[in-house]
């Protein structure tokens, strides 16, 4: 116990104090802050993740407002029952663009970490008005609201703090983020130009009026890409080195 | 500062600080804490050894044991398939006519597929296959679209309806009502002829009749039996997917909707399909 007996000249001697504070801080903070220097290399890459398109962003948005969250997960974990359930397991670069991100707790409803591709735009559509008109034992809540339409003037600002964040936007695609939004959600070219920055967007119209870019057509956009971005059949996580 | 001394009533030691003549017990703690709390650190201690535990630079201290939850759910995965494999094997070289005949994979294509259609299916077939009227078609009556052999059955599970698979079932049917097509007046007889089918009394030697031979009889074939091949579905039945009756029958005339299904190849391996389409044949309407 003899070293704890010069702990009073140590209390009692404010040069001293501050000097034995400041070592325990720099201590503590730089195992904290160490690791996120160097985050690049401890994210796995992986092909095909890709930022959100304008509409799906804006989706996204929705999805938050909403708080879809509190009963849906985003997040498939490694065991075998989800596994068989829901698809292949997450990965952490499936959700690096997602600011925050929507893995959630708690399922009150299943898993939306791979519903893109899963049900077409109409299920979509009409599930969200009333879900009981396609599942007669649903307790979600319904959406029909949604069918207003988009309000678009925010989505260059949003996708502005999202590069700020880390999101690789281009000026190029902030710049033409309405005319991509609008794209996406009207027409379904193959050779759209949306489809060349944001590769695999859902395209087309998917509440029955091309004209009108509705928080629907957003929501279905972000949906029906949830999980689709990884080709599982050339990434192989069991080998991805860091 | 006072000094440590023994307090009279507990007979522990103080702590030796006093404040307005309030002094402290210096009481140890109880010897089981102490030592769950050493067994604590040493099993922490333990732990980063042996398992993955710490950051580093380029990546983070793997551990003595190897662990890693990715290789234990392939190793799950892999033993489930293991335990299914005899079942799949006979599956993919069954026949129709085998899968009905051997009671017992009947039985495992039945109770995995049950599972199965309740996560992927039902959501637009309904549980059981009921359907949605107006939207989505019944599957456990014998009234098919695509056609309701087994192999129909998995073809349309397999590459789906309308959608961007190149193998993907298509077709169409035109707004024959729209424009310079028909006439109003032509499209009420020709509603009225279809209703006539629907309700098993077709009205031989109508107008209707003869429109119906002229436009509609190369896809839903004379009589209104209609065309699996192309979805064309019976017309000489009380069965709609969208609306029946006069009014029904004239939307679809003139505005015709069509719906459509996702490819599930691209999501489930090819034995799960089968199972399926197993299953979707035991609702009750297989042919």
């Amino acid at each position: 116990m003899s070293v704890f007996k010069h702990h009073k000249h140590l209390e009692t001697n404010v040069f001293f104090l501050a000097v034995g504070i400041l070592l325990c801080v720099i201590v503590g903070g730089l195992v904290e802050v160490v690791p996120l220097f160097h985050i690049e290399s401890t994210i796995e890459k992986v092909d095909g993740v890709r930022p959100y398109s304008p509409l799906e962003q804006a989706g996204r948005d929705i999805y938050v407002r909403e708080g879809c969250y509190n009963c849906h997960s985003q997040m498939i974990r490694p065991f075998k029952d989800e596994v068989e359930r829901y698809g292949h397991y997450s990965l952490a670069a499936e959700s690096k663009y997602d600011h925050p991100f929507q893995w959630s707790s708690k399922r009150t409803g299943p898993d939306l970490a791979r519903v893109g591709g899963k049900y077409t735009n109409d299920w979509h559509v009409r599930h969200m008005i009333n879900p009981r008109d396609v599942v007669p034992e649903s307790i979600m809540p319904g959406y029909p609201h949604l069918m207003r339409a988009l309000d678009t003037s925010s989505i260059q600002g949003n996708m502005t703090a999202l590069k700020i964040v880390g999101v690789p936007y281009t000026d190029a695609q902030i710049a033409n983020a309405v005319k991509d939004l609008t794209e996406q959600a009207s027409s379904d070219s193959p050779d759209a130009a949306v489809l060349k920055s944001y590769p695999k967007a859902r395209m087309g119209d998917v509440d029955g009026d091309p004209k009108k870019v509705t928080e629907m057509d957003a929501l279905v956009a972000y949906l029906q890409v949830l999980g689709t971005m990884v080709d599982f059949t050339k990434v192989k996580p069991e080998t991805i080195r860091r | 500062m006072a000094s440590m001394e023994k307090d009279s009533v507990s007979g522990q030691m103080t702590t030796g600080h006093e404040w307005d003549g309030i002094k402290e017990l210096n009481t140890p703690l109880p010897k089981w804490w102490v030592y769950v709390f050493w067994a604590c650190v040493l099993w922490a201690i333990g732990y980063w050894i042996a398992m993955p535990a710490w950051p580093t630079p380029t990546g983070y201290t793997q551990g003595m044991l190897n662990y890693s939850s990715r290789a234990n759910v392939a190793e799950d995965l892999k033993a489930q398939q293991a335990s299914r494999a005899q079942w799949m094997a006979k599956l993919q070289n069954a026949s129709p006519e085998d899968i009905v005949k051997d009671k017992a994979l009947l039985n495992f294509a039945q109770s995995a597929g049950k599972g199965l259609f309740g996560e992927n299916c039902s959501a637009c077939h309904g549980a059981g296959g009921v359907g949605v009227p107006g939207a989505y078609p019944r599957l456990a009556d014998d009234e098919w679209i695509w056609g309701g052999s087994l192999a129909d059955i998995e073809q349309t599970i397999k590459f789906g309806v309308r959608n961007a698979h190149p193998d993907s079932r298509q077709s169409e049917m035109l707004p024959f009502g729209t424009g310079d097509a028909m006439s109003a007046d032509q499209v009420s007889q020709l509603a009225d002829y279809v209703v006539s089918l629907s309700a098993k009394t077709p009205a031989a030697g109508s107008p209707g009749e003869a429109l119906f031979a002229e436009r509609c009889s190369a896809c839903h074939q004379e009589g209104g039996v209609g065309m699996k091949d192309l979805g064309a579905p019976a017309l000489n039945n009380n069965i709609w997917l969208y609306k029946g009756g006069k009014e029904g029958v004239i939307a679809q005339i003139t505005k015709p909707k069509h719906g459509s299904m996702p490819a599930w190849t691209e999501r489930l391996d090819a034995g799960t399909i089968k199972v399926l389409a197993v299953y979707v044949h035991s609702l009750g309407g297989g042919k």
